[in-house]
């Protein structure tokens, strides 16, 4: 009744290329942020923005550059633990080598490393395909994992091994290290999550995009229509990279605090391949809503038995969570193997004839 | 300048200096290591050359079987028995996995499969561990542990002995797949699901067979990996291990899986040992995956895959 686009005509070409051409989603969208910006922050818990929303965000940063290479570019890879590493890792070596450098800034550098690296790791991809691409990746995050624990330099000879976020401010406010309030971390995080999915929401739309499409398809037929494999599938990479490189870096400095490589093991890659594929593959609001379901559903688990007033031993509870938690998984994709973008997709149809459906 | 030489040339120094009896010695345990490598890669063969899925739960499987072999010794049963019932789970796991999952998700674009068998491995760990406890346990199957000798080398019984029953399982499988029906069925389904099913072969069967096996074989790794190492969570990571040995080999290769099982061990204990020291140790957990890489570079489909021909 609510949800009819009924009487909205386009008269220009922008009108009809908009990301959101009905009304009604513009203004659920433009009311959304609104939320996150202006109540969450005064009304969120320390815990539930903490431990909840900023993971969850970092983590749909990350899954949005892996659905550009995987769901959209067709490239499956395993690496993106190791990305997200040296996102982190350059980061910290570039505020701390120029503790100058506004820190947005060293986000953004940091990011542009991780590009350079995965174009490096993206090389293979022009041999080799398939599940032998996620195998190859998979060198990519054994390799890089293992130079960030036995090279010194990269955590400044430090002798635990571990790296941790500096204080930095900008504008007069305290951005990272301990003295940064949850509320100001939480503002930045939600700033990146949501240019990065501008950002990702109007690079898919446009002639890359559609190369990446054409490629994910059959990359023979693309490169008899003319597409050049070469820089298409490398750029790829670059650019979901650069994702992973920046969400690696916010994971440190405005999550943890401080690391080890531990945080950016192969389990990682593995969630995140998850939140691509829960949420739905080549859909840029799919990596959102699978952030939010793969990060929710362990933190949902965890707490369920509590809420009914079941107690359980802790080591037994955690293997039924892990139990519960792969079961879920398949499922998940017996169900809906299109993922949480198509549910979604389904739902905004049902909604638009209710409640008179004709 | 310095570190060059200990990359080109100290490492072949030493080799010359240690040859032949420590060198041997080296070269030998790699290939015990690359047996078992070949073991749990051909548990990934099996399933990809039969159902088409990369079958990740493959380490999760040797986990479980290993828990199942060791929980139900420590109910008292005799060796015996408890090989014959963890035998016996691992096929009523390869009906459940057929019954629950992979009949429904027929059809579907191969990486969903993928994420399936992952899911698998999330439940497998833990079904285990809540069954059986997640404390390291020791897997003691009486077979001897004591130095042996032979020509100056110094070998670990316990260490040929695993081998020799790697080779006498993978030498079965091998007769198994050539000369039975049931491995020419198995075979007629690799090659072509359709005309597999055209000319009579029950393809939901072929799948079960093939899960059992695998389930058997991971049975096998586990047992000589879990008596080596002890049985805890950290077995299920040699999935891990196995995928270079995968990509080397070929994904649809019994005899790759074997060569390549021998190539990653002896090579990755040789870099360990002679390589090693000079860029900073512990580089066993990426060399075989950049060995397996520089394969791929000439041949993408490994070394005895099947040519992969494209047609639009």
């Amino acid at each position: 009744m609510l949800y009819r686009e009924t009487g909205q005509f386009k008269t220009t070409y922008a009108a009809d290329q908009a990301i959101f051409p009905i009304f009604q989603d513009r203004v659920f969208i433009f009311a959304l942020i609104a939320f996150a910006y202006l109540a969450i922050p005064a009304l969120a818990s320390e815990y539930m923005l903490q431990a909840v929303l900023i993971p969850m965000m970092i983590f749909s940063i990350a899954a949005v550059g892996l659905n550009i290479l995987t769901g959209y570019a067709g490239q499956l890879s395993l690496g993106t633990g190791a990305f997200m590493a040296m996102g982190a890792y350059s980061a910290y070596k570039l505020t701390t080598g120029f503790p100058e450098l506004n820190i947005i800034v060293v986000f953004i550098l940091s990011g542009v490393a991780t590009a350079l690296v995965g174009i490096v790791f993206g090389l293979p991809s022009l041999r080799i395909k398939g599940f032998y691409l996620a195998v190859a990746t998979l060198a990519a995050q054994f390799f890089l994992v293992w130079m960030f624990n036995r090279v010194p330099w990269w955590y400044n000879y430090h002798s635990s091994g571990t790296i941790t976020a500096p204080p930095r401010e900008f504008a007069g406010i305290m951005m990272t290290g301990p003295t940064a309030t949850v509320e100001t971390r939480y503002l930045i995080v939600l700033s990146f999550c949501i240019v990065a999915g501008l950002l990702a929401k109007n690079l898919v739309r446009s002639r890359i995009g559609r190369h990446w499409m054409a490629i994910r398809d059959m990359d023979i037929a693309a490169e008899i229509i003319g597409i050049r494999l070469l820089p298409n599938k490398l750029l790829a990479f670059a650019i979901s990279s650069f994702y992973c490189g920046v969400a690696g870096a916010l994971l440190l400095f405005s999550y943890l605090g401080s690391a080890e490589t531990e945080a950016f093991d192969i389990f990682v890659s593995f969630d995140v391949l998850f939140m691509i594929i829960i949420g739905g593959l080549g859909s840029i609001l799919g990596a959102y809503l699978g952030a939010a379901f793969i990060w929710l559903l362990p933190i949902f688990l965890t707490n369920a038995p509590q809420l009914v007033g079941l107690s359980m031993p802790v080591d037994f509870q955690k293997h039924l969570e892990v139990m519960i938690f792969g079961s879920l998984i398949i499922v998940f994709l017996i169900f809906e193997p299109a993922g949480l973008a198509r549910l979604w997709q389904i739902g905004k149809e049902k909604l638009r004839r209710w409640p008179f459906p004709y | 300048m310095e570190f060059i030489e200990s990359v080109t040339i100290t490492p072949f120094v030493m080799i010359a200096q240690d040859f032949p009896v420590f060198f041997g010695e080296v070269v030998f345990n790699g290939v015990l290591t690359g047996v078992l490598y070949s073991l749990v890669a051909l548990g990934f063969v099996l399933i990809f050359k039969a159902s088409g899925v990369f079958n990740f739960a493959q380490g999760a499987m040797v986990l479980f079987a290993a828990l199942t072999l060791v929980g139900l010794m420590e109910l008292g049963l005799p060796v015996w028995l408890a090989f014959i019932l963890t035998m016996g789970a691992m096929v009523a796991l390869a009906y459940a996995v057929e019954l629950l999952v992979l009949r429904h998700l027929v059809n579907q674009p191969d990486i969903i499969l993928f994420m399936s068998t992952i899911g698998l491995t999330f439940f497998l760990e833990g079904f285990g561990e809540t069954l059986w406890g997640s404390n390291v346990k020791k897997l003691d199957i009486g077979i001897p542990d004591t130095p042996v000798e032979i020509t100056g080398m110094l070998f670990n019984s316990f260490d040929l002995i695993a081998a020799l029953a790697c080779a006498l399982l993978v030498t079965g499988l091998a007769f198994f797949f050539q000369y039975t029906p049931t491995g020419r069925a198995l075979r007629a389904v690799a090659d072509d699901h359709q005309a597999a099913l055209a000319v009579g072969i029950p393809l939901k069967k072929i799948w079960i067979i093939v899960w059992s096996v695998a389930g058997i074989v991971a049975l096998v790794a586990g047992i000589v990996w879990g008596a080596k190492s002890g049985v805890q969570f950290s077995l299920s990571l040699i999935a891990l291990k196995a995928l270079p040995v995968l990509i080397l080999g070929g994904f649809t290769s019994v005899p790759g899986a074997i060569v390549g099982g021998l190539i990653i061990g002896v090579g990755e204990k040789i870099a360990e040992v002679y390589w090693g020291p000079a860029v900073g140790g512990a580089i066993e957990n990426w060399f075989a995956y950049v060995l397996a890489l520089a394969f791929l570079f000439v041949r993408p489909q490994g070394l005895f895959g099947e040519r992969i021909i494209e047609r639009v």
